[in-house]
């Protein structure tokens, strides 16, 4: 270990010089115009003044914010943290043990799964609302096959309604999901589990007692993660439920292109900001007490 | 558990996964109008529709066109970001770091709708080129992460060794460094291009009503009347996605790629 922190010191002085320091430069002018600005005018744009079927003029008010505490807003938070919370659990309980056997697999069989999981990660919600919908929908759905074995009276659709929605979500946030615990997962001392086998516990019991506790700040993390991720869910809702399973950002969305109110759709996304940026936090903590026990 | 239940387990999810995709490809596979599964009669008409019809045509060149600068651009800024995090640990590095970071990790609703005040208040609302951009920035994150990837795998005794022959900054930059991470900056931008041809909520917010790209087109679609060219377009994204992650994890290690330690051993 020693040595290892000898030999790193020469070798980040080695690095240091290979790279012009002005590199540094581009990317942070680019990035902070484009990336910290719009943000700046979001901020601004959320306290100025609506122009009814234009954009907005400038302005400081608090209107915007007003309205996010009358009590159809406080429906819309609840509504959106309990969707994405159910969703962000059901997708953990199926990602944890799918990662686990999954880090166990040979390096090709991985290598294949994680080819699909991207390929369905890269998949935009529009084409995962398309198909879900069409999966569900009375002409082409399941419901056909369980008609067809008997299961049912006759076709019918599922779409749209909780059930949908949630399917969904699940649908979207598994394979990210699972592209977050595994890195924990996969670094995770085999040799661990193979000890408590070998010294008689079974194979449940090796699980609830050496690999969820050693898991259980990853675990929290990627929940955190995944719930923020489903928060960002805005075509969904509109696609697979009905209009009381709207959640913040379907709003966000309808105020800012539909409603043209663009002072109001600013004033919700600095809030879903904030609860984020809150969330991510929090994960960023738990990861660092975790790194910091091991 | 035994070795069996576990695959079985994997497997059936990866089914489930696979469920919506199954269907699409049915659909996209009908004879008339009709989205009807199992199809009736079987025909590729509507995937040559994709390439005829001008109501489709349009959005596809707008994708590719978007799909290709915005990655090559993220790339572009990716790089040298990646270089300098590397190579210094000071408050810029880091800060830069998460800058990098940062578009992906909030809801996209977010970074949209500040695209989309930034636009207007430039005055280049509804351009394709506030979509490219947008999308460069908001996909950098995927080439940030697999050069830095890259670098970090890199062995400093080469670039020493480099050093001590003579090499000059510029020739070590050229000569060793960007060939070793060549693999990652490749992932890097694949992984970019496809994920800005899937883009949507940006595209849409930015410039959703006179650059009309393939997402948004079926969005359009979703609303005014379902037809099987929307399978069509759904298969295309998933081969496409297949073909290039699949690349990667041919030539590639996609499991250390995506943050594993020991799957060298294996």
């Amino acid at each position: 270990m020693s040595g290892e922190t000898v030999h790193a010191a020469p070798a980040s002085s080695v690095s240091e010089k290979a790279v012009p320091g002005w590199f540094g430069l581009v990317p942070a002018i680019t990035l902070a115009v484009l990336f910290l600005i719009p943000f700046a005018i979001m901020l601004s744009v959320s306290v100025a003044h609506r122009v009814p079927g234009g954009f907005f003029e400038p302005g400081f008010e608090w209107t915007s914010y007003e309205r996010l505490l009358s009590p159809f807003f406080g429906r819309i938070l609840y509504t959106s943290v309990a969707i994405s919370a159910g969703a962000a659990a059901i997708c953990i309980a199926l990602a944890f043990p799918f990662t686990i056997f999954l880090a166990g697999m040979r390096h090709r069989v991985q290598t294949l799964v994680l080819v699909a999981l991207l390929a369905v990660l890269s998949l935009s919600e529009v084409i995962i609302g398309f198909s879900i919908s069409t999966l569900l929908s009375r002409t082409a759905g399941i419901g056909n096959l369980f008609a067809a074995i008997g299961l049912i009276d006759g076709p019918r659709s599922y779409t749209p309604g909780l059930f949908a929605l949630m399917t969904g979500l699940c649908y979207l946030v598994f394979p990210y999901a699972v592209l977050v615990l595994y890195p924990p997962v996969s670094r995770l001392d085999p040799e661990l589990r193979d000890a408590a086998r070998m010294m008689g516990a079974g194979p449940l019991r090796t699980f609830f007692t050496v690999t969820v506790p050693l898991m259980r700040a990853p675990v929290l993390g990627a929940s955190i993660l995944v719930f923020v991720f489903t928060l960002g869910a805005f075509l969904l809702p509109q696609v697979l439920g009905r209009p009381n399973h709207w959640t913040l950002s379907v709003h966000i969305t309808d105020q800012a292109i539909f409603q043209s109110n663009l002072p109001f759709a600013a004033a919700m996304a600095i809030v879903l900001l904030l609860v984020a940026l809150l969330l991510v936090g929090l994960t960023l903590l738990l990861g660092r007490e975790s790194g910091g026990r091991r | 558990m035994t070795r069996g239940l576990r695959l079985f387990y994997i497997c059936f999810i990866l089914f489930l996964l696979a469920l919506p995709i199954i269907v699409v490809t049915g659909i996209s596979l009908n004879e008339g109008r009709s989205l009807r599964f199992p199809p009736e009669g079987l025909s590729l008409r509507w995937y040559g529709a994709l390439f005829q019809e001008g109501d489709w045509l349009q959005p596809l060149r707008h994708s590719l066109i978007i799909a290709l600068s915005a990655s090559l651009l993220s790339v572009t800024i990716a790089l040298p970001l990646a270089l300098y995090v590397w190579s210094r640990g000071n408050w810029l590095g880091r800060a830069l770091h998460t800058l990098g970071i940062a578009p992906f990790m909030l809801p996209p609703v977010i970074t949209a709708l500040g695209f989309l005040v930034f636009w207007v208040s430039v005055g280049m609302y509804g351009q394709m080129l506030a979509t490219i951009i947008s999308h460069a920035i908001f996909l950098v994150t995927l080439p940030v992460v697999t050069i830095s990837l890259g670098l970090r795998s890199i062995d400093m005794a080469l670039v020493e060794a480099a050093r001590t022959m003579g090499a000059s900054r510029g020739q070590i930059l050229r000569g060793v460094i960007l060939p070793l991470i060549m693999p990652y900056i490749i992932s890097g931008f694949a992984f970019a291009f496809v994920l800005s041809l899937n883009e949507y909520i940006v595209a849409y917010m930015v410039a959703g009503f006179t650059v009309e790209t393939l997402p948004i087109k079926i969005f359009n679609s979703l609303r005014y009347g379902y037809t099987p060219i929307m399978g069509v377009v759904a298969v295309l994204f998933v081969a496409l996605a297949i073909v290039v992650f699949g690349l990667i994890g041919r030539y590639g290690d996609l499991p250390r790629l995506m943050g594993s330690d020991r799957s060298g051993e294996r």
